[in-house]
């Protein structure tokens, strides 16, 4: 299956390129909106602040590619700050693509950043996290989004609970890095390949 | 809540692991990749690998290790280890490191923390701090900088680094236990989370390390010498109450 990494130029989309190779993907790197629009899934990963995010995105016209897929109901799947960036306005500063209703807020717990390993707690059948009731995988982050509507598929505890995980039509995000999440989050990616070879 | 974490730490030199005292009689002790594929397997949370010849050679041999960490390593992984300045940083991260850890440019040119947080978010920026009796030291604990460690923590804490590595240089290779009183007051004065580091020897150092409030417990010799004792760590730490994966 043709993966697309939206390219907006932060940090390095290696680790997440190779981790979708390994799940039996054929992933590429990109800047062209062509790509990104036509991809069997596009993925939005990387790091840094979702505002520096969405001028890189809107460097290329990625933002227009992922909104037009998004409405012609074609899967796009969001990484950490990716996912942050399927949201609205940001406690960080800045705007997301708005394509998901609710703010990107600071987390509130005695330890910032949230960073390390937790325990999966899904909230229904979730496509992506199918089998993983439970499992740990990798957080790092300081901000987390805040649906405002009931599409939240995964949440963990954190001084209080955290958003993980969303699905809503072909949109997904994952908070945590299934790139660094061992087999756990090897078996996130496999889920998110079938997952969009269902749109 | 999120788990206390145990993460052994890697020593290389050109691009190789090695294994020494103070930097005298280098070992080859085997290829990164694969070491840390190893302990990846064995449950090691996260790894930090320490380019301790970096300032001699310049950055070649690292550089190309981290694109291949960040290949085929599914944990998370610290690079550190002569980071000179912003440059450096920057190009270990987008070599593909999770995280950089900077230690004496940070003391010296404090701002980097501010420059790197504002590029990869704090999650990426980790200070180290090398303490002796409480007061910060460099250039591998040989100058003393006449200030307390737990002052500095703050400070860089709250300029972007969004963990600390803090070494105790008094008590690291003695496998007698983390310097605690030092973990619990840079615990309690930061909000980001602190890794415990030097003097660990077994499991109930690692246990007051997380007791003293650190997140997470580096470890080295102990585990080079036999990597198996790497999932007896976690099943001790899981028997005395705590919260690791296993």
């Amino acid at each position: 299956m043709k993966v697309v990494l939206a390219d907006y130029g932060a940090g390095n989309l290696r680790s997440v390129c190779s981790a979708f190779a390994r799940a039996g993907a054929e992933p590429v790197v990109s800047t062209d909106p062509e790509q990104i629009r036509e991809a069997s899934l596009t993925v939005i990963a990387g790091v840094g602040h979702v505002e520096s995010a969405r001028r890189g995105l809107a460097a290329n016209r990625l933002d227009d590619a992922i909104a037009a897929r998004a409405a012609a109901g074609r899967p796009v799947l969001g990484i950490c700050v990716g996912m942050q960036l399927l949201f609205h306005e940001s406690d960080e500063g800045g705007h997301g693509l708005g394509l998901l209703d609710g703010p990107v807020r600071r987390v509130r717990a005695p330890r910032v950043p949230h960073m390390g390993w937790n325990a999966l707690e899904l909230i229904g059948e979730p496509a992506l996290l199918d089998g993983l009731d439970g499992a740990d995988v990798y957080f790092a982050h300081s901000y987390a989004a805040e649906p405002t509507r009931d599409i939240a598929t995964a949440e963990v505890d954190h001084g209080g609970r955290m958003v993980a995980a969303v699905e809503s039509g072909p949109l997904a995000g994952v908070q945590f890095h299934p790139e660094r999440s061992g087999s756990a989050g090897a078996h996130v990616l496999q889920n998110a390949l079938n997952w969009a070879g269902q749109w | 809540m999120v788990k206390k974490r145990v993460i052994p730490c890697l020593d290389v030199a050109a691009g190789r692991v090695v294994k020494g005292v103070r930097f005298e009689g280098l070992r080859d002790v085997g290829d990164p990749i694969e070491l840390a594929t190893r302990y990846s397997e064995l449950g090691a949370d996260e790894l930090v690998f320490l380019d301790i010849t970096a300032t001699i050679e310049g950055r070649g041999p690292i550089l190309s290790l981290v694109e291949r960490a960040a290949e085929e390593l599914t944990i998370p992984f610290t690079v550190g280890g002569g980071v000179s300045g912003l440059e450096d940083a920057r190009a270990l991260l987008r070599a593909g490191a999770d995280k950089v850890a900077v230690n004496r440019v940070a003391f010296e040119e404090p701002e980097i923390l501010a420059a790197l947080a504002a590029e990869f978010g704090s999650q990426a920026v980790v200070c180290a701090v090398d303490a002796r009796a409480g007061e910060v030291v460099t250039h591998g604990g040989r100058n003393p900088r006449g200030r307390g460690a737990v002052d500095w923590s703050r400070e860089a804490a709250k300029r972007g680094a969004g963990e600390i590595l803090l070494t105790s240089i008094d008590a690291d290779g003695t496998r007698a236990g983390y310097d605690l009183e030092l973990t619990r007051a840079v615990a309690e004065a930061v909000e980001v989370p602190v890794v415990a580091s030097g003097g660990a020897g077994e499991a109930a150092h690692l246990a007051g390390a997380f007791e003293a409030g650190a997140e997470a417990a580096l470890i080295a010799s102990i585990v080079h010498e036999r990597p198996e004792r790497l999932p007896e760590l976690k099943a001790e730490l899981k028997e005395l109450g705590w919260n690791v994966r296993s």
